[in-house]
């Protein structure tokens, strides 16, 4: 999310184009980084060594610090705090480290109550599927846009990049009722996971990664291929996607954080609890649990991104980088 | 060759430039469907397939679909009925129209002021850290990580009005009375905005650092040889350096912030007084939370008129950053 506020169903039509113009940043930055000389900022040693910037600038330091310890890890550690508080004391007094003892009973009670297990699977559900259809869609489209290369090739990845141009907002009504009514099968997808998974695959900016990615790599090796008696489905399988693990990778880890942040679509179309995900489960339950189970929940769901986020932190950064780790 | 039982593809030898009659053309040749399977026409089509489907029901339909429907009247049980502009008569003359329109221009105008240039500033403070750059980063980036519902409904408890509330037992350590946050109409606004830019500050930073760290560092060399000062070099050096992507980085937010519907549905639901119901909101209820059944055709109608206005800047957006890459 690169924007305050986050948007309706997908992501930010142009966040896509964003990505990829600062992917050249990044590999100059790690190019840098291992030239120590290179690497200098605004200040130059000279400045560093005046008494007045030096003082200055370790003020600025404990200043930054202490603010983001406080913005960032603040609230995440009262969250922590008041999940195993009782719910009288978190409401009289927000900030005293349990007066009256601890409360473990709440994680349990949120796990049990809440069914927050039964929620969690739900939400891997939407994001695995929502994954294989994004990584499906635009691997076998970029190569029949980039390799195969029919006649209408140009005219088709002009209607895909169309659709980079309208925001999300305009789908919202039409994109419900083809769910409620869709063609051909005609029966509504309504509460199955289809209405999530397939409206996320139709993303044009995974099928413009992937079928830039796809031109980049070397035509002799198809040739080579194709004399050698492989056809389109081999070349595909055994050649152009084993090359092409890091866009994968780049296209999957935004199409599960996308899916994992989702909440208005899943909303609408998820309308049964016992298909909801997480997201779309803990507003609604939230008016008939009491607060101290509530947080309890709430801090179990952040749990989870945050564990993956400290593991996996330079691929986080790295991805944010990448595009401010989409705002769904 | 089971293709000769059929009159059309009964003239086979298809390797041949074509019939005497196409002669005049001899390079676009007539195709019989054997040419075409062969020149591996089929395979291009099994590939093609899967996004065709998809983007045609998903993506290309809908869009068709939303400009048709904000002409007719659509209910669901009887076919739709064509009524010309009348949807768009029947928004523009709603009288929460200008109010939806107004705050979100209050959002849009509020998330610029806090948060356009708190990510810029903590950036470029960041860059100079020189041990555990890595920390800060990650500190930065902690909210991000947190799933916007639990950031949205954390921060409901934060904002509790009593006097006991987070947010209140704060203020009260700085002698500062207790706020109503989101139950009056003049602190909700505010309060969803200062929540919202908590929540995106960090992934502007990561960007902004990544930025910073590609300005070429013998630009503030020849700064210094010039004798500028750190603030000429951050006036004269840094920020037009930052140009391209600040000005990414402002159309991304206003594009976002036009379409903001978490905060204030969560939140306040357009609550109190209406006072934080915004377009993506209004559209919501018209389709979704309408007591006589779904305004559909008004809800299009909105999003329409959202769209081509949202269009227009992401159209700017690629023209600008088209003239500047190639330059």
């Amino acid at each position: 999310m690169t924007t305050p506020g986050t948007t309706a169903p997908a992501t930010t039509p142009v966040s896509g184009r964003l990505r990829a113009q600062l992917s050249g940043l990044v590999r100059r930055r790690e190019k840098d980084a291992g030239d120590d000389g290179v690497d200098r900022g605004i200040l130059s040693d000279h400045d560093r060594k005046r008494g007045g910037v030096r003082v200055s600038m370790s003020t600025v330091h404990v200043i930054l610090f202490v603010g983001l310890v406080i913005a960032g890890l603040g609230p995440l550690l009262w969250l922590a705090k008041a999940a195993i508080t009782p719910t009288q004391d978190t409401l009289s007094q927000p900030f005293a480290l349990w007066p009256n003892g601890m409360d473990w009973e709440n994680l349990s009670a949120a796990w049990n109550d809440i069914h927050i297990d039964r929620y969690f699977f739900n939400t891997l559900v939407v994001a695995a599927g929502s994954w294989f259809f994004q990584v499906f869609i635009a691997t076998t489209a970029g190569y029949a846009l980039s390799v195969l290369r029919p006649k209408y090739a140009p005219i088709l990845n002009a209607l895909v990049l169309a659709t980079l141009f309208i925001p999300a907002v305009v789908l919202l009504v039409p994109l419900y009722l083809t769910i409620l009514h869709p063609p051909v099968i005609g029966v509504s997808m309504l509460n199955t996971y289809w209405a999530v998974w397939l409206p996320a695959a139709a993303n044009a900016f995974n099928i413009l990664l992937m079928k830039r990615f796809f031109d980049s790599l070397p035509r002799e090796v198809f040739e080579a291929a194709r004399t050698d008696g492989a056809g389109p489905l081999r070349v595909f399988w055994s050649i152009v996607l084993p090359m092409s693990k890091p866009i994968i990778g780049v296209v999957s880890v935004f199409a599960v954080i996308a899916a994992w942040k989702d909440f208005l679509w899943p909303l609408l179309v998820l309308p049964d609890p016992a298909v909801q995900p997480l997201s779309v489960r803990l507003p609604a339950v939230q008016s008939q649990t009491e607060l101290d189970v509530f947080l309890a929940a709430l801090a179990i769901s952040t749990l989870i991104p945050v564990v993956l986020f400290l593991v996996f932190q330079r691929l986080f950064l790295r991805g944010a980088g990448l595009g401010g780790a989409v705002k769904g | 060759m089971t293709l000769t039982a059929k009159p059309a593809a009964a003239t086979p030898p298809a390797d041949e430039p074509g019939p005497p009659a196409a002669s005049a053309r001899p390079k676009r040749a007539r195709r019989s469907p054997l040419t075409w399977i062969r020149g591996g026409g089929a395979w291009n089509l099994a590939f093609l397939a899967p996004m065709l489907i998809v983007f045609g029901v998903f993506s290309w339909g809908p869009i068709v679909q939303s400009v048709v429907m904000s002409f007719q009247k659509t209910n669901l049980v009887s076919p739709p009925v064509w009524v010309g502009l009348d949807n768009f008569a029947r928004v523009l003359s709603d009288p929460n129209l200008s109010t939806a329109v107004l705050n979100t221009m209050y959002f849009a105008g509020l998330a610029l002021l806090f948060g356009f240039p708190l990510p810029i500033i903590m950036a470029v403070l960041m860059s100079e850290v020189k041990r555990g750059k890595g920390l800060y980063s990650a500190l930065a980036y902690l909210p991000v990580v947190v799933p916007p519902v639990v950031a949205v409904l954390l921060w409901k408890v934060f904002y509790n009005a009593s006097p006991d509330g987070v947010f209140n037992t704060i203020l009260g350590f700085f002698g500062i009375p207790p706020q109503p946050w989101l139950q009056s109409s003049a602190t909700a606004m505010p309060s969803l905005v200062i929540e919202a830019t908590w929540a995106a500050a960090g992934g502007s930073i990561i960007i902004y650092l990544a930025a910073l760290i590609a300005v070429p560092p013998e630009l503030y060399d020849a700064a210094e040889v010039d004798g500028a000062g750190i603030w000429r070099k951050i006036w004269h050096v840094t920020l037009p350096q930052l140009r391209g992507i600040l000005f990414i980085m402002l159309i991304l937010q206003v594009i976002g912030t036009a379409q903001v519907f978490l905060e204030p549905y969560l939140f306040t639901g357009g609550g109190p007084n209406n006072a934080t119901l915004t377009v993506l909101l209004l559209i919501y209820r018209y389709a979704f939370q309408n007591s006589l059944g779904g305004a559909y055709g008004e809800a299009t109608a909105l999003s329409l008129m959202l769209a081509i206005f949202l269009g227009l800047l992401s159209w700017l957006y690629f023209k600008l950053t088209d003239r500047w890459s190639t330059n």
